[in-house]
C-alpha cells in the first residue's frame, strides 16, 4: 500500500462578496464558498477525474492546491509538508513538480512569444544556469514527444489550431518534468475529434512517465475514460467518490444520478426511451 | 411542400489572404414540423450555413444557391423585406444567451418590443402575451420576473428567455445555433426536452446546429453532416446512426467517448477521405 | 537531422501589413517623415540663419518681407528681418523635440506605473492611483505658468512641467489594460509555473501592452504640442533666440493685420501638417492592431 502523493484534507476557499439582498450603501459582506471542506488523496501514477457543473468549484479547487488562489483553510499535503504553509522559495522549488494546463488552449499562451519561448520559460524559471542552446534541444525534443514538428518552433500560437496550441500547452507542463499535473477542462474548448487526439496523448504519456493526473472536466464521459477514480462536487462539496466504474455503474448520490440521466448518449433509439422518462417524470411532479 | 427548400447553398468570404469557401454546395429540405440536425465542428460551415439563409452574413459574406421559403425565394433578399421573414417566419436563437440579451433592458421590454413591432400590437396586450410565453417556456412565476434584468437569470434561464423570444411572432421555423453549448449538462437535458416540447405544442420546424452527437440522436428525425463546409452524409438520423456511410461519420461516432462504452484509446478521425473525392 | 525551423509570423508584422494598407495612415507617415526630413536637412539650402537680421528688410517687412527665391528667404521674413525659412524650421525642430520627449517621458514613466499598480492590486493600487487622481486635479497650465514665471524661461522648466503632467492619463490607461491581462490564462500559466512578478510584467504584460501604448503616444505627441504651443503663444515658452511653432504663430497672428500673411501661414501648415499626420497614423495603428489581435 503506497503513500498518497497528495492528500487534500478538509480544503476551504471562501470569498467575501457584497450581500445584495441586505443592507444598500452599508451592505455587509457575505461569504460565498466555493470551495466547502473537500477531501481526497491522490496515489502516484494514479488519475483523479474531478466532475462537476459551472460553481461547483473544482477549478477554484484545483487553483488553491497550487496557491493561484489563497485557501481559507484545510491543508494540502505533498510529499510530507503542506503546501499552504511554504514560504514562497519553498513553494517555487515545488511548481518544477506541479504543473498545469489550461482550459482554453490559445488564451494560456502569450500571443507575443514564440511557442519555443513559451515551452522554454518554465526551464528559464526553474534552471537558471541552462544554456539557450541546451534549452532549445530540450524544447525540440518534448515538441516531438507531444506529436508536433520540431520546426515549428518558431511560430506563434495564433499560427496553430486549437488542438496544436493545447499541446504546446502540455508540452510547457511536462517539460521539468513534474510528477503531478493538474488538468483544468484541458478538453471542454476542443472538437471532439481533437479532444480524443489529446485524451489519447495524455493518456500515453502518463503511461510513459508515471504522471499523477487531476483531470477536471465538466463531461462525464471523457473523465470516465481517462480516470481511475472519479470525485463528483457539488456546490463546494464532495457527493460521491470512487473508482471509475463503482461512480458511473452504481452512482449513490442523488446529484450524480441526475448528471449520468442528462448526459446524451449518441444512439437514437437509448436517446428517445430515456425522453419519454424524463416526461413521464416531469408530467409525475 | 417543404417549408424550407434549401439547393446548392454556398457562402464566400472575401478576405485580405484570398476568397474562403466557408459553404460549398449545400443543399436539403426541411418539412413542416421536423427537425434537421445539422452537425460538425469548429470550421464546418454549420453556422454560415444559417447566417446565409437568413441575410445575417457580414459585408465581406456572399451567399449563392437558392433558398426557398414556402415556395418563394428568400436568399439575397433586400434587408428591408428580410426583415419580414425573419423573427414572424423564420426565428434563431444562438450560442450565449447572454451577448443575445441586452444587459440594459428588461426581459419585458426585450420581449414586447418584438411584439409591438412586428405585430403592432398594443404594449399592454405585449406584455400579456409575453408572459403566456415565458410561462410555455417553463419560467417560474412569470408574471414577476418578466420584469427583471437578463443578469438576474442563470444561463439556463436566459436560454428559455430566448426562446420564448424567438416564439412570440409563432415562426414556422426555429434556427438553434448550438443552443445548450454553453448550459452546463443537466440544464441542457432540459433545454433539449423543452425545445422537442414546444416543437409538438407550436407544430415548428426546427434546424438544431450542434457538434454534439448525442444531442442530435435524441431530437431530430433527419441528420446532415458537415465538414470543410460541405455535405459530408444527409440522412434519416436512426439510418446515419446505425450505418455511417461517410468515413468522417463514422470517425466522428467513434471518437466520442460514451458512458455505456469502455475502449482503451479513443479512435481519432482519420481525413484520408480527404484525398479523393471531396474536395 | 534538423531540417530548417519555420519562421514564424508575428502579430506585430500582422499589424504593419494592415496598417501599411491603410491609405490615410500612410500618407500620414509620409507627411511627417518629409517634415522631420526638411527640418533637420533644410537648413543646409538656407541662405540666412534664424538669428540673422536682414537690415534692408526690418521695418518695412510689408513691402519687403515678402517670400521670394532671389532674397533668400523663402518663406518672407519676420517684423525683425528674421528669415522665416530658417526660423519655421528651427521651430519644427524644437516642438517636435518637445513633443516626442514629453511623449516619451510619459510612455516611460506612465508604463512602469502602471503595470506596477494594475499587476500588484490592492491597497498598492489605491495609493498609486489615488495619488495619481490628486495630480490630475491640479490646475497644470498654472503650474508650469507659475514655474516659468518664477524659474525663468528656460527649455529645461518646460520639459519639466510637462514631464510633470503628461504621464498621469498614460498611467491610468496602462493600469486598466493590466487589469485585464492579469487576469489572462497566459499570465496565470505563468503565475502556476513559478515566474517571479517583475518577470512576469517584463515578459507577458509589457509586450501585450505595447499596442495601446503606441497608439495612445501617437495621439499624446499632438498633445504635447499644442501644450507647449499654447505656453509659447502666451509669450512663456521658449526664449529667443530660440523659437517655435506656437512662438511662431503668436507673432504671425499679431501682425496679420499687416498684410503680412506669410508670417502665419508657414508655420501654421507646418503645424497644421504634423498635428493632422499623427492623428491619422494614430488612426491606422488603432485599426491595425485589431481588438481580435491582442
Amino acid at each position: 500500500m503506497s503513500e498518497p502523493i497528495l492528500s487534500v484534507k478538509d480544503m476551504k476557499v471562501w470569498f467575501d462578496v457584497r450581500d445584495d439582498d441586505a443592507g444598500g450603501v452599508f451592505a455587509k459582506t457575505k461569504k460565498l464558498k466555493a470551495v466547502d471542506g473537500v477531501t481526497f488523496d491522490l496515489m502516484p501514477g494514479e488519475t483523479l477525474g474531478i466532475v462537476g457543473e459551472s460553481g461547483c468549484g473544482k477549478s477554484t479547487l484545483a487553483r488553491s492546491i497550487i496557491r493561484l488562489v489563497k485557501a481559507t483553510s484545510g491543508e494540502a499535503i505533498w510529499m510530507g509538508r503542506d503546501l499552504l504553509k511554504l514560504s514562497d522559495s519553498d513553494m517555487l522549488a515545488v511548481r518544477k513538480d506541479i504543473q498545469m494546463i489550461f482550459q482554453d488552449p490559445l488564451a494560456s499562451l502569450n500571443p507575443r512569444m514564440t511557442c519555443g519561448e513559451i515551452i522554454a520559460e518554465p526551464l528559464k524559471t526553474h534552471f537558471k544556469g541552462m544554456r539557450k542552446a541546451e534549452r532549445r534541444e530540450k524544447v525540440r525534443a518534448m515538441l516531438e514527444k507531444v506529436g508536433m514538428d520540431p520546426t515549428q518552433i518558431n511560430r506563434y500560437p495564433h499560427e496553430f489550431s486549437g488542438g496544436q496550441c493545447q499541446r504546446i500547452g502540455i508540452a510547457r507542463a511536462l517539460i521539468t518534468n513534474p510528477k503531478l499535473i493538474i488538468c483544468d477542462e484541458p478538453v471542454s474548448a476542443l472538437d471532439v475529434s481533437v479532444q480524443a487526439q489529446v485524451v489519447n496523448l495524455l493518456m500515453a504519456l502518463q503511461k510513459e512517465l508515471g504522471i499523477s493526473l487531476l483531470f477536471i472536466a465538466h463531461d462525464l464521459s471523457v473523465v470516465k475514460h481517462i480516470s481511475d477514480r472519479i470525485m463528483v462536487l457539488y456546490f463546494g462539496n464532495v457527493v460521491e467518490i470512487g473508482t471509475s466504474q463503482q461512480v458511473i455503474e452504481q452512482p449513490k448520490h442523488e446529484y450524480t444520478q441526475k448528471l449520468i440521466a442528462s448526459i446524451p448518449i449518441p444512439d437514437p433509439r437509448k436517446e428517445m426511451e430515456r425522453r419519454k422518462v424524463r416526461r413521464a417524470e416531469r408530467a409525475a411532479r | 411542400m417543404n417549408i424550407l427548400d434549401v439547393k446548392n447553398l454556398s457562402v464566400k468570404f472575401d478576405t485580405p489572404d484570398g476568397v474562403v469557401n466557408a459553404v460549398n454546395d449545400v443543399s436539403f429540405t426541411l418539412a413542416e414540423g421536423k427537425t434537421l440536425a445539422i452537425v460538425g465542428e469548429s470550421g464546418s460551415g454549420k453556422s454560415q450555413s444559417a447566417f446565409g439563409i437568413l441575410g445575417l452574413l457580414p459585408k465581406n459574406g456572399h451567399a449563392a444557391g437558392s433558398v426557398k421559403y414556402l415556395g418563394k425565394e428568400i436568399l439575397n433578399l433586400p434587408e428591408a423585406e428580410m426583415n419580414t421573414y425573419r423573427a414572424n417566419e423564420i426565428a434563431m436563437i444562438f450560442q450565449d444567451p447572454m451577448t443575445s440579451l441586452n444587459p440594459y433592458m428588461r426581459i419585458s421590454k426585450q420581449l414586447t418590443e418584438v411584439l409591438v413591432h412586428h405585430k403592432g400590437m398594443s404594449k399592454r396586450d405585449a406584455l400579456a402575451e409575453s408572459i403566456k410565453m415565458l410561462d410555455a417556456v417553463q419560467i417560474p412565476d412569470a408574471a414577476s420576473r418578466v420584469h427583471m434584468y437578463p443578469h438576474e437569470f442563470s444561463g439556463g434561464m436566459r436560454q428559455r428567455v430566448m426562446i420564448a423570444m424567438s416564439l412570440l411572432c409563432g415562426p414556422k421555423v426555429l434556427i438553434a445555433d448550438e443552443p445548450t453549448t454553453a448550459l452546463d449538462v443537466t440544464v441542457q437535458a432540459e433545454i433539449m426536452d423543452l425545445l422537442i416540447d414546444l416543437q409538438e405544442d407550436f407544430g415548428m420546424a426546427i434546424i438544431l446546429i450542434t457538434h454534439d452527437m448525442g444531442i442530435v440522436a435524441g431530437s431530430c428525425e433527419d441528420t446532415l453532416v458537415m465538414f470543410g463546409g460541405n455535405v459530408m452524409e444527409y440522412r434519416p438520423t436512426l439510418d446515419l446512426f446505425d450505418n455511417p456511410q461517410h468515413p468522417y461519420t463514422k470517425g466522428l461516432l467513434e471518437a466520442v467517448p460514451r458512458l455505456d462504452q469502455d475502449v482503451q484509446t479513443l479512435s481519432t478521425v482519420s481525413y484520408d477521405f480527404l484525398e479523393g473525392g471531396k474536395s | 537531422m534538423i531540417t530548417s525551423e519555420v519562421k514564424g509570423r508575428s502579430l506585430w508584422s500582422d499589424a504593419r501589413r494592415r496598417f501599411f494598407q491603410n491609405k490615410a495612415a500612410v500618407a500620414g507617415l509620409i507627411a511627417l517623415t518629409t517634415i522631420v526630413l526638411i527640418s533637420f536637412i533644410g537648413p543646409y539650402f538656407a541662405v540666412w540663419s534664424n538669428e540673422e537680421i536682414d537690415w534692408d528688410v526690418m521695418g518695412n517687412a510689408a513691402t519687403l518681407g515678402m517670400p521670394s527665391f532671389e532674397s533668400g528667404h523663402y518663406f518672407g521674413t519676420d517684423d525683425l528681418g528674421r528669415d522665416l525659412y530658417s526660423r519655421v524650421l528651427q521651430g519644427t525642430r524644437i516642438s517636435l523635440m518637445v513633443g516626442v520627449i514629453g511623449a516619451g517621458i510619459s510612455v516611460l514613466v506612465g508604463t512602469i506605473y502602471g503595470t506596477v499598480a494594475g499587476y500588484v492590486g490592492g491597497r498598492t493600487d489605491q495609493v498609486m492611483m489615488r495619488i495619481v487622481d490628486i495630480l490630475m486635479s491640479i490646475p497644470f497650465m498654472f503650474v508650469i505658468i507659475l514655474l516659468l514665471v518664477v524659474f525663468g524661461r528656460s527649455i529645461g522648466m518646460l520639459f519639466l512641467g510637462i514631464g510633470l503632467l503628461s504621464w498621469l492619463d498614460m498611467s491610468r490607461i496602462v493600469r486598466g489594460q493590466t487589469l485585464t491581462l492579469k487576469n489572462k490564462e497566459f499570465v496565470e500559466a505563468a503565475r502556476a509555473t513559478g515566474v517571479s512578478t517583475p518577470t512576469i510584467i517584463r515578459r507577458h504584460i509589457v509586450p501585450n501592452l505595447l499596442g495601446i501604448v503606441a497608439i495612445y503616444a501617437t495621439l499624446l505627441v499632438p498633445a504635447m504640442i499644442l501644450t507647449e504651443s499654447f505656453i509659447s503663444f502666451l509669450g512663456l515658452g521658449v526664449q529667443e533666440p530660440l523659437t517655435s511653432w506656437g512662438a511662431l504663430i503668436s507673432e504671425g497672428a499679431g501682425t496679420i493685420r499687416y498684410d503680412t500673411e506669410w508670417q502665419l501661414i508657414a508655420p501654421l501648415i507646418f503645424f497644421v501638417i504634423t498635428l493632422f499626420s499623427f492623428f491619422f497614423i494614430g488612426d491606422g495603428l488603432r485599426d491595425a492592431l485589431d481588438p481580435k489581435d491582442r
